[in-house]
């Protein structure tokens, strides 16, 4: 029995952070009271930066400069949305096309046109004495990748800073009132700009983690609507740190099913099991409404600057 | 209104907007170049070469690759105008393409007119059926379409793939692809202009009628007042908005289709995974680079088939990566919406910032 359940939930885990660190940075883009559909684009550009800095100077250079090019990818967001109030929506289609072009130009300029396969420095395991020796769950959970261990942290964390600093008080009465916000001597667009830099830079290393932590390589558009699924995922954790995760999750155990389902029903056309996690992101924005309380001037226009 | 404001705009105007765009791009493509470390004139030279610079390059490569992007750009520019952010073009196109195959495989014998009516026909269906699930989502669910239009993108895409695998595979079961329809469903070719066909009349006959459509009846005004202010609409103008909005997406859904199924029947002449270059993702640049009129699709349709078909000539002669018309596409719509967000700076009247004395 643990020789499936042990690959199970290591394969849950390990699709399943990635899309955990992208969707916390949404979600902080989110209370705010922004969308950042670009945030494909950041993942997929924080892959490319993984790829130059790994290939370059081994693994810890390439997580920083796919944080690097995730931040990039922000910083642009910030600029058109934030600071010249370009729509938000458009804004983010254009920077994934953005990073979807320059990724694949650089990539094929850099490494020739064929796209060979490369192979780069990657992120080993580091096992947690004692823990990791649990018995099933202790490989799947405790001898990971260091980043892995990054979004233990960071998900309470980032819950406490929510609820219980002044700064996560700001952020989140931005994205219910901004005017309010405004008014109470709240530097919104300052906020709202850091905000979105931080989803930047938690996308860009979601992209790093895919190329260092799991493929131990690059290919064109190997973001694969990660960025998208991640924007999913925030409306389906109810726009909160842990219920981001459970969401997480939950696509990283369908996607580790897909292996399982593909043994039992072996005549079953394997693109049905390929086409879950967005199916399934469509079935959870649609019962995430209702039940959820979003921020309320999430996607809204941005108000005139003053 | 922007209709109206392009009739007072003068046609010189218009002229001297498409020239910036046209320097701006080819400034544009020899600064990547030369940032590439490509050789710029050899790279410009295939663009060329590839896009106008012969009566067939002109024919079979730009505008045979113009007539989705007209089709799927107007697509695009429709469903924007009422507040419908539909990406899912790309999806749809695929949907309609297969559906136009199923139809015209499965029709064979029948008199080649009827064939190729009902396969386009079945085309705007698939299309319209794809983006009524997003629509659906939308209306019932509140589900952002930008999201729900993507996700489906891909899951066209596993579709396909499935299909061109599994029950629409060709009977020998060896490549991933349809059977091949018969010669006289094709689309009749235009004579002396090589591959081109005439899906073309077709898409300048649909960006006519949506322009026309937008410009100057009700159902048109009814579009773009729920799309620039669903509140007025709804309490100023007694509109639907809900109802107008899905319609809209509907119609988007079956453009996008026609798209697929023109494709299928004008040049593949069979359903294969990779049918679409992205010419639904394409299709956004198109229609805001035309500032979301169908009539301005047709020129805007026309300058990204020309790119397209030069950058495949780039990479084949010059080695320079055809991904590389992506970015000038995403630089360009970026500019579109830099230059929009600037001009709304520069419109605001004092007036709007200070108490109104009536």
């Amino acid at each position: 029995m643990t020789d499936v359940v042990e690959p199970f939930f290591a394969a849950t885990i390990r699709t399943a952070v990635p899309l955990a660190l992208a969707a916390l940075g949404e979600l902080l883009v989110e209370r705010a009271g922004l969308i950042n559909i670009g945030l494909e684009g950041a993942i997929l550009a924080g892959a490319f930066g993984a790829l130059v800095g790994a290939s370059a100077h081994g693994v810890a250079l390439g997580f920083a400069s796919a944080i690097a090019a995730g931040l990039i990818v922000a910083l642009l967001f910030v600029a058109f949305v934030v600071w010249a109030r370009a729509d938000q929506i458009i804004t983010g289609t254009a920077l994934t096309l953005l990073s979807m072009g320059a990724t694949g130009t650089l990539y094929r300029a850099l490494y020739g046109s064929s796209g060979v396969a490369l192979s780069i420095p990657t992120s080993a395991a580091l096992p947690i004495p004692g823990l990791a020796a649990l018995p099933v769950i202790g490989t799947a959970l405790f001898s990971q990748p260091p980043i892995t261990y990054l979004v233990y942290v960071l998900a309470p964390a980032l819950a406490w800073w929510l609820a219980r600093t002044h700064a996560g008080l700001a952020l989140r009465a931005i994205g219910d009132r901004p005017d309010a916000a405004e008014a109470a001597g709240i530097a919104v667009d300052r906020v709202r700009a850091l905000a979105v830099l931080c989803g930047g830079a938690l996308g860009g290393l979601a992209g790093g983690t895919l190329v260092l932590a799991q493929a131990g390589t690059f290919a064109e558009g190997m973001s694969a609507g990660r960025g998208f699924i991640a924007i999913a995922i925030v409306a389906l954790g109810r726009w909160t740190p842990a219920g981001v995760v459970g969401g997480a999750l939950l696509f990283g155990a369908a996607s580790a099913l897909q292996f399982a389902f593909q043994a039992m029903w072996w005549n079953a056309p394997y693109q049905v099991f390929l086409a879950i996690p967005y199916l399934l992101s469509l079935a959870a924005l649609a019962g995430a409404v209702g039940r959820a309380r979003a921020p309320a001037s999430l996607g809204q226009a941005l108000e005139p600057r003053r | 209104m922007r209709g109206r404001a392009f009739q007072r705009d003068s046609i010189a105007r218009e002229l001297i907007g498409a020239i910036l765009v046209l320097i701006a791009i080819v400034g544009t493509t020899a600064l990547l170049l030369l940032v590439g470390g490509y050789a710029v004139d050899s790279g410009l030279a295939a663009l060329w070469r590839g896009s106008l610079g012969s009566w067939y390059a002109f024919t079979s490569a730009t505008l045979v690759r113009a007539i989705p992007l007209m089709l799927t750009g107007v697509a695009v520019a429709v469903a924007f105008r009422a507040g419908v952010l539909n990406i899912g073009a790309e999806g749809q196109l695929l949907a309609g393409a297969a559906a136009a195959a199923a139809i015209a495989i499965s029709l064979d014998g029948l008199p080649a007119v009827v064939v190729m009516l009902f396969a386009l026909i079945a085309s705007a269906i698939g299309g319209t059926a794809w983006a009524s699930i997003a629509a659906i989502l939308r209306s019932r669910f509140a589900v952002l379409e930008v999201i729900s239009t993507i996700m489906l993108n891909f899951v066209a895409l596993h579709g396909v793939s499935y299909l061109v695998r599994g029950p629409l595979q060709e009977p020998a079961h060896i490549y991933p692809q349809s059977s091949t329809i018969s010669d006289a469903v094709h689309l009749p070719r235009i004579v002396g202009a090589g591959r081109l066909h005439s899906g073309l009349l077709l898409a300048l006959g649909v960006s006519v009628v949506a322009g026309w459509v937008l410009r100057r009846t009700a159902a048109g005004f009814r579009l773009i007042a729920a799309g620039e202010s669903p509140s007025a609409a709804t309490s100023a103008g007694r509109i639907d908005v809900m109802a107008t909005t899905t319609l809209t997406f509907l119609v988007s859904g079956a453009l996008a289709g026609l798209a697929g199924g023109v494709e299928v029947l004008g040049v593949t002449f069979a359903l294969y995974e990779n049918i679409s270059p992205g010419y639904g993702y394409t299709a956004i640049a198109v229609a805001l680079l035309a500032r979301l009129d169908p009539w301005r699709v047709v020129a805007t349709a026309l300058l990204f088939g020309g790119l397209e078909a030069g950058a495949g000539a780039m990479q084949r002669d010059a080695g320079v990566p055809s991904t590389l018309v992506t970015v000038i596409e995403a630089a360009l719509i970026l500019a579109v919406i830099a230059v929009g967000a600037l001009r709304r700076h520069a419109a605001v009247p004092d007036a709007a910032t200070t108490p109104i004395a009536v």
